[in-house]
This record gives C-alpha cells, sequence and structure tokens, in this order.
C-alpha cells in the first residue's frame, strides 16, 4: 500500500516520467494496481485547474483508478460541530433527534471512511493489487484510508505496541497537521479555516471495529479517548507541530513522549482490553448502518455517566481473569 | 427425518440481502407445525426452520429468471425469501402456508399437540413453577391495608381479570361491585405492585364510565380507600396513559376519564401514549427500514425517525419512570389506566415494577411480572399476536414494545439483570409461537375454558432448563441495585438490531462476547467443582498424589484455551483465509469489479463460516420446536 499527494498534472497535462516509472516498478509484468483517490471525479478533474490532477490510464497503464469521495476540511469540521451541539442541547426533542443526527452527517462519514479503508483493505487481500492512496494532499483522508485499511488488514497493528507504531507512521510521520487540524474543537466560534477532525474520525471507525470485533485489539476504548484529548490538548511532544521538521526544533529535548507514559506498566493496564486474543485474520467490519453507531463514551463523554458501563467491564475484567 | 412432510419441494432457493442470484438449490418441506428449507449443498448440511404460526405474511412476487419468488414475513422478524423453480410448486406451497399459517380455532394451535417427552405429573409441576399469592406475600399482602378478595372466583365481578384480585381491606364487596359497573369491562382499580418501603401502591384499572358529567359513589369511595391505604400521602396520582385528546374524546362515547373535583384528593395527569393502531403502523414502518437493501446512513435515519418507533419506546419507558419516582421519592400511590386497561396499562405497571423492584430482574421474578401484569390480568394475547384467523386491526406489538423497553434498559444496566437478551428473544419468540400454554387465548376465564393446564404445557420450565445460556454473566446479583434509574434522553434509546435485524447475520458484531463469558463462568465452576472434589479428597490419602495434580492442570489449560474459541481461529494455520462477512462497500461514482468478485467469495465461504459460529446463527426456532412424530 502506498500513498501520495495528487499528481500535479495542471490544466496542461504534464506528464512526469520518474513518477510514471516510480508507479510502474512497484507492479511486476503483467499485475495490475489501484489507485484510491478520495475525491470525487469530479473534484479530481476540477483540480486541474489549480495545478493538481489525477493519473491518466494512458500514462500509467497498469493502474486503474477509483473514486471514493470522503470528506474533508471545513464541511467534516462543520458536521463535527453539528453533532456535539445535537449531543449537548438540553432541549432535544425525540421526534428531532434523529433527523439532527442525519444531517450532521458525522455517521455517514464513518460509514464512508470504513467503506473506502475495507476497499483498500479487499484490493489488497482478495485481488492481491498493490494500492496507491491519495487526495489532494495527502495529509488528510489519505492517512485515514492507509490507518485504517492497516488495522483492518494487520493483527500487528492491533495490538497496543503495533498501535502506536501506526499512529507515528501514518499520522505523524506523515505529515497530518495536527496542529493546524486539532486547534480549538467543536465549542469554538473561532471556525479556523484549517481545523478539521480527520484524527476523530479515525479513533471513531477504531472504535466501530472495537465494537464489531471485541476480541481483536488488544486497547480498549479509554486509549482511544485519551488519543482524543491529546490531540487537542497535551502535556506531551507527541502531536505537536503540524510535521516531523517543524517537531524536530526542539522536540525530544523540550517535551516528553506520549508513548512513554502510556507504556508504563502501571498505565498501560488501564488501556488493555480484557477480552483480547490475538486474531491473525483480517477483520472485515459490516457498514450496514445497523452496524454503525454513534460512539457514546465519546460524545456523551459529559453529559452521562458511565458508572453503568464502567461497572461492566470491570465484571468482565474479574470473569475473564477468574480463569 | 423422522416426520411426516405434508409436501417436499425440489430446487428452490433461499435468498438473503448477501447472497446474489447464484445462491445454492435446496430442497423445501412442510410439516404439519414447520416449514422447513435444507441446502445440502456445501459440505455441511444447513437448515432453516420456521414455524407455521410464525408466519405472518405469504407474498407471491413478480416472476425473475431465477424462478418464482415466494416472500414470508414472519412475526420475529424473520424474513424468507425463497425462489421456487416450478410454478405449481410455488403455487402449492403459497396456498399451504397461508392455511397453515392462520388457524381457525384455538384446539388447532400447536400447544395442543405440542408433546415433549415429559410425564403428567412434570408437566403439571411445570404449571405450578409461578404461583402469584407468593408475589404478594413478598410484598407482605395481605397486611393491614391489602387483601386478596375471591369476590372474582366466578367472574362475576369482571370477566377478565383473574378469580384473585388484590384490593383495599377498606373497600367492601358493595364498593368492589359498584365501582365495576363504572368502569370499562368491568376493570375495577386492584393492586399491581406495594413498595414495601413506604406503602405507595401501583394500581390498575380501565377508564372510568364517566362520560361529561357521570359520578359513582363507590368508584369514588373505592380510589379513596386506595389512598387511605397509604397513609403516608396526603394525596395520590392518577395516570391516564392515553394522549389528552383520545381521552376526551372517550367522553362523547359515554367513557373518559376522573374529574379531579369528584375525587379527594387525587392528581390527574395525561401521559401520551399512543394507540394500538399507531404502534401497529409504527412498526411496519420500521421492518421496512430494516428490510432495506444497502441503504445509505441518512436513508436509516431518516426512516427510523419516521416511523417513529424509539418515540414510542421513550413514551412508555417516560410512563414508567414517572410512577416509579412518584412511589419510591414522592411516596404516592399511583392508579393507571388506559382505555380498556390492558395494553399500555400493563407496558406500564410491569415496567414500573422492575425500575423498582430487583426481583423481577431475575428468572423467576421476570417470569412472576408477566405472569402477573400481562397473563393474569388479560393482556388480549390472542388478538394483539394474531394467533388465529382474526381482525388485523387488533394485532399491535404492544407485548414486543414491553420487551424492548427492558432491553433498553440492560444496555444501560448491563449488570442488573439476571438473564441476558436470549432469554427476552426466547419469550417473544413463544408469545407468538403457541408451542406453550401460558400466552393462548386473552384472559384467565379463556385458559381455563380452554383446560390450558390440563392440555398444554408452561413455558417457563423449558426456558429455566435452559437458564445457563439464558444467563447475564454480568449479573451482580440481587443487591447491588436497587432502584434503576434510567436516562431517558433520546440517544438513550438505541435501534435493537438483535430484534429487528435479528436473522440478518452480516449486521451484528462478528464475536460474540456473551459467549465467551458464559464459557469463562462454566469453566470457573467446573474448575471449581475439580478444586473441591479433590480437596474432599486431600484427609485421606498419604503423601502427593500425581495423577490428580495432572488432571488439575490438564483443565487449568483447557481453561486457558477457551478465550481462543469465540475468535475465528478455525482457520488458523491455513492461507489467508475468508472470513465470511463483507462489507457492502458498494459505491455510486465507479463500479469495481473488485467490490463484485468479493461478493461471489462471500456467498461461497458464508456458510461454512456461519455453521463453525455458536448459537447465534442456527435458527433458534428448529432446536425448541421439533415436533414428535404422531
Amino acid at each position: 500500500m502506498l500513498r501520495s499527494s495528487q499528481p500535479l498534472m495542471g490544466p496542461n497535462r504534464k506528464r512526469c516520467r520518474e513518477d510514471e516509472v516510480l508507479l510502474g516498478t512497484v507492479l511486476d509484468e503483467g499485475e495490475r494496481g489501484f489507485i484510491i483517490d478520495t475525491r470525487s471525479a469530479q473534484a479530481a478533474k476540477q483540480a486541474r485547474m489549480t495545478g493538481g490532477g489525477t493519473e491518466p490510464k494512458s500514462s500509467y497503464p497498469q493502474w486503474r483508478r477509483l473514486h471514493r469521495p470522503l470528506e474533508r476540511g471545513r464541511p467534516l469540521q462543520e458536521s463535527f460541530i453539528k453533532l456535539v451541539e445535537a449531543c449537548n442541547d438540553p432541549l432535544i426533542n425525540m421526534d428531532r433527534w434523529l433527523s439532527r443526527l442525519e444531517s450532521c452527517r458525522w455517521l455517514s462519514h464513518v460509514k464512508a471512511a470504513l467503506s473506502t479503508a475495507c476497499l483498500a483493505a479487499q484490493c489488497m487481500d482478495r485481488e492481491e493489487a498493490s494500492v496507491l492512496v491519495h487526495g489532494a494532499e495527502g495529509t488528510d483522508t489519505t492517512l485515514l484510508v492507509t490507518a485504517l485499511a492497516q488495522v483492518i488488514l494487520d493483527p500487528s497493528c492491533r495490538t497496543l505496541a503495533g498501535f502506536q507504531g501506526l499512529l507515528e507512521r501514518e499520522w505523524i510521520e506523515a505529515g497530518h497537521p495536527f496542529h493546524l487540524r486539532c486547534a480549538r474543537s467543536a465549542y469554538s466560534h473561532a471556525r479556523l479555516k484549517q481545523e478539521a477532525p480527520l484524527f476523530l474520525l479515525f479513533l471513531d471507525c477504531v472504535w466501530q471495529l472495537s465494537r464489531q470485533f471485541p476480541f481483536s485489539l488488544e486497547f480498549g476504548e479509554r486509549l482511544l479517548l485519551t488519543l482524543f484529548d491529546n490531540a487537542y490538548a497535551s502535556a506531551y511532544g507527541t502531536f505537536l507541530c503540524n510535521n516531523v521538521k517543524e517537531r524536530r526544533v526542539g522536540q525530544e529535548e523540550s517535551t516528553h513522549s506520549l508513548w512513554a507514559w502510556l507504556n508504563q506498566p502501571g498505565e498501560k493496564k488501564k488501556y488493555l482490553n480484557p477480552l483480547y486474543s490475538h486474531n491473525a485474520l483480517v477483520i472485515w467490519p459490516s457498514v450496514e448502518p445497523q452496524s454503525i453507531q454513534l460512539w457514546q463514551g465519546l460524545f456523551f463523554r459529559w453529559i452521562r455517566s458511565s458508572q453503568y458501563l464502567d461497572e461492566a467491564w470491570a465484571e468482565i475484567q474479574r470473569l475473564v481473569e477468574g480463569n | 427425518f423422522h416426520t411426516l412432510f405434508m409436501l417436499q419441494v425440489e430446487n428452490v432457493k433461499l435468498l438473503d440481502r448477501y447472497t446474489n442470484r447464484k445462491a445454492a438449490n435446496g430442497t423445501l418441506y412442510l410439516t404439519a407445525t414447520h416449514l422447513i428449507y435444507v441446502d445440502a449443498s456445501a459440505e455441511v448440511r444447513k437448515e432453516t426452520w420456521i414455524l407455521h404460526h410464525h408466519i405472518a405474511t405469504v407474498e407471491k412476487l413478480p416472476l425473475t429468471t431465477a424462478g418464482y419468488p415466494l416472500l414470508i414475513h414472519c412475526k420475529n422478524f424473520h424474513v424468507a425469501h425463497f425462489v421456487i423453480g416450478q410454478e405449481r410448486d410455488c403455487h402449492e406451497v403459497y396456498t399451504s402456508l397461508l392455511k397453515l399459517s392462520q388457524p381457525v380455532k384455538p384446539e388447532e394451535l400447536y400447544a395442543f399437540s405440542y408433546n415433549p417427552k415429559m410425564s403428567k405429573e412434570n408437566r403439571e409441576i411445570g404449571w405450578k413453577l409461578i404461583d402469584l399469592k407468593v408475589d404478594y406475600q413478598r410484598m407482605g399482602i395481605p397486611n393491614n391495608y391489602w387483601e386478596i378478595t375471591d369476590v372474582n372466583k366466578d367472574y362475576e365481578v369482571c370477566n377478565t381479570y383473574p378469580p384473585e384480585i388484590v384490593v383495599p381491606r377498606a373497600a367492601n364487596k358493595a364498593v368492589v361491585v359498584g365501582s365495576s359497573r363504572f368502569r370499562s369491562r368491568g376493570r375495577i382499580p386492584v393492586l399491581s405492585y406495594l413498595y414495601k418501603g413506604n406503602n405507595a401502591a401501583i394500581c390498575r384499572c380501565s377508564q372510568p364510565l364517566s362520560g361529561f358529567s357521570a359520578r359513582c359513589l363507590e368508584d369514588e369511595q373505592m380510589l379513596q380507600a386506595i389512598r387511605e391505604a397509604n397513609p403516608g400521602s396526603p394525596f395520590m396520582y392518577v395516570v391516564d396513559t392515553r394522549p389528552k385528546l383520545n381521552a376526551m374524546a372517550n367522553r362523547a362515547a359515554g367513557k373518559g376519564y376522573e374529574n379531579e373535583d369528584n375525587y379527594d384528593n387525587i392528581r390527574f395527569k395525561f401521559i401520551g401514549i399512543e394507540n394500538i393502531h399507531v404502534m401497529r403502523n409504527s412498526l411496519q414502518k420500521l421492518l421496512e427500514v430494516c428490510e432495506m437493501k444497502s441503504p445509505s446512513m441518512s436513508d436509516f435515519l431518516t426512516g427510523l425517525e419516521n416511523s417513529g418507533w424509539l418515540r414510542h419506546i421513550k413514551a412508555v419507558m417516560d410512563a414508567g419512570v414517572f410512577l416509579a419516582k412518584a412511589v419510591k421519592d414522592e411516596k404516592a400511590s399511583v392508579l393507571v389506566h388506559c382505555s380498556d386497561g390492558w395494553d399500555r396499562t400493563a407496558q406500564v405497571c410491569s415496567l414500573a415494577s422492575l425500575l423498582l423492584d430487583p426481583f423481577y430482574r431475575t428468572f423467576k421474578g421476570f417470569m412472576v411480572l408477566i405472569e402477573k401484569e400481562w397473563i393474569a390480568m388479560g393482556h388480549k394475547f390472542s388478538h394483539r399476536c394474531g394467533h388465529l384467523d382474526g381482525d388485523p386491526k387488533e394485532v399491535s406489538p404492544v407485548f414486543t414494545q414491553f420487551v424492548e423497553c427492558v432491553w433498553q434498559l440492560m444496555q444501560q444496566f448491563p449488570c442488573t439483570f439476571e438473564f441476558n437478551e436470549r432469554f427476552l428473544l426466547e419469550i417473544h419468540d413463544h408469545v407468538y409461537s403457541c408451542q406453550f400454554g401460558n400466552f393462548l387465548g386473552t384472559c384467565h376465564k379463556e385458559r381455563e375454558d380452554l383446560k390450558i393446564c390440563e392440555k398444554t404445557h408452561s413455558l417457563w420450565p423449558f426456558l429455566l432448563q435452559k437458564k445457563q445460556e439464558l444467563r447475564n454473566p454480568l449479573y451482580r446479583g440481587f443487591t447491588a441495585y436497587k432502584e434503576l434509574q434510567p436516562n431517558t434522553l433520546p440517544f438513550s434509546f438505541q435501534f435493537w438490531c438483535g430484534m429487528y435485524n435479528r436473522f440478518d447475520k452480516g449486521m451484528h458484531p462478528k464475536q460474540c462476547v456473551l459467549d465467551h463469558l458464559l464459557s469463562c463462568m462454566s469453566q470457573k465452576m467446573k474448575l471449581e467443582d475439580n478444586a473441591s472434589e479433590l480437596e474432599n479428597k486431600l484427609p485421606f490419602l498419604d503423601g502427593p498424589l500425581p495423577s490428580e495434580a495432572c488432571s488439575l492442570s490438564k483443565v487449568g489449560r483447557a481453561a486457558s484455551k477457551t478465550p481462543m474459541l469465540n475468535t475465528p481461529q478455525d482457520y488458523e494455520g491455513e492461507p489467508p483465509p475468508v472470513l465470511s462477512n463483507g462489507t457492502s462497500a458498494g459505491d455510486i461514482d465507479v463500479t469495481s469489479d473488485v467490490d463484485q468478485k468479493y461478493k461471489e467469495n462471500l456467498s461461497h465461504h458464508r456458510d461454512l463460516h456461519d455453521l463453525n459460529d455458536a448459537i447465534d446463527v442456527l435458527d433458534s426456532e428448529a432446536k425448541d420446536g421439533k415436533p414428535q412424530h404422531h
């Protein structure tokens, strides 16, 4: 699985031999690859006007292009804000709750993200084909797809250590601009242009996987909530800045690593899933609407007590450890 | 098979939302009680059983290239889509199912022919398992204020009430009889639940025949007696569970609701729960949403909201919560009614009892609750569940809603019920299956006339036998939780996939936590048994016991393996496996033949995976209802 940003085709349909050779070397003679473009065909075409574009079939003959538009940027942030508003509305009427949930479209985005990640995974697992994922910049929906696909495909990404490694690789080092994307969150009136909850969307999708495959992730909801918190405001340097280059300037000397803290034996056990049992298989989620739920542990975290659910998890722990 | 088949048809396909037209060919059998579909094409034989009594509708769909489709909708929300090769066969199955699924006389119901190998004594003991008098005793009744009266022993007061009812001691026979003339169908106020903590009571009845201005001294005395049976409160609530408009409309027909001016110290309240027709339509719309093929998130949420289903569930829950609060916090007694006091009233009273009293959250207690508030108090199961060919307007998912409210509570309070979701689903199945006599007919008198206790079996011992599968592994015991105060904000009500999309296996979580935890529990019990067995042996022996010690550690090893059982370990060691669950990763923009190819792989492997899975997959009706040859 490869990721990149969009090819700079431009209105004049520029070609780049080196890029074509690079992608050519990935595939053997006669092999086929898939390009998953996270923009709609329309948007990808329009991108040419501003210097971007897509890979034309003629120049990349072994690659088949698939478009799976995923929401990003302002619209995604609006979706997030609307959802949080609906969840917090004390006067929310039963007659309107579901339509408000529907109109914010957050769950549609979850479904689309999972579907696209599954598509990438299918290409690799079923078709045994290589996959190139990109959107426009390669820093948002691209990472969402590649990271999620790995959780689906690779059991080692589902371990606590492996998941941390995945985050380092596919989000932090890959250059997701955390500083810009996770600036003020849903309550702020600032409405910053560069703010968008892609990372939260990723965590939500991982939560959906944990619900559908309760034995297959070594970590539990608590880890996901902690990651969400730290992406926005953190005592640690792990999610600071926008990319490796910016971070290099003093990160290791001046800050502490979130992973170092999480992995201490005393801390670590709080994040483990008591039901975890290594699953060597690919985990294929259902993306039917009935299978996708609103992540109550996050969106109602401060609204409704988790006491009874916590007691249930304590019982589960007790039962599982009893043996 | 040892059973006689009435009909056997070859070349039948069973489609589901995941298979394409390349489904395998199987054989359809009709027996006196079931439809059985057998797919012997794969290595492992797969059977689908449908009880005729569970069939709600059978439709012939337009001819397709694959054959003649027959669509069966069941009362437990199973939807079976068959495609039959020959038109004649299809028509024969169709007409047979229409007849078999709509019995006319009660004697035709399955309960009268169901014959498990059981002695007469055991069958009778089964009927005596639940004794409502014991529950009243548990509440402290009879006491100074309340008594169990036999004034209705010949159904003279009310022919839809049981022979023994609980009324205030202060209400003499004249009051009881007088009040019965002022209540719709003679359904006088009687006790449902007494909260021992403070003497507040939940009572139930039907609407008064007050019209615009009629009064009845005895009825007013009856309410006074109820109120005075709770000296701790100066007033009592009278709750009408209908929407105000409906209740007012009833006045024009000479019925209506209590006028606060005529009854001393009552506080009257409407809690609008819609009527049986609204609920029937709501469920219909919900099921249409559930049947949508590959809906978008928007389609689903919009459809769910338009059905109004969760809104109605919330309305029932809100009413139950109100009753529980009134009793516990305000220490006030509550008298509840709707129109006839056998639908909404039953829902609300049983829910309130569940919220207040942990006993009803145990196996035994829940059975008592249903026997008391639903069966004894005359909920018209036969009409509401369409047991016989009758008025379709009488059919309504009233009991279903109650069961769902219990499930909603289970989601909020996972450790508080002794039983699990499967227990609820089994009860729900059997309310419609008519395999047991508990839910036949419409009231106690009718069941007596039908001689249910002599001719049929009770559901409860049957379920208790399966307790190990139906228990909640997270149950923290009787004393862990007292009263429940559920959150009733809209987001707290979840869509119950396990009920309304129960047979769409792909939609449910792929790994079953329940089975794993139940298995942990039984392993633990085995270990404890082994350990105590060994402990008992120790005093008698000299020195170490190498052989016993080995067997203990063997058990230990087995136990550590069990956590693996519920993950798809079946494929371990094999090359890249197929997990037969798939995405409906279909997209509108560009069709990918990757998607199509995947779906083909899916249908090929699905059955194999399904069969390796636990209890969930195999149609549970099959296991219960296998009839004896007769």
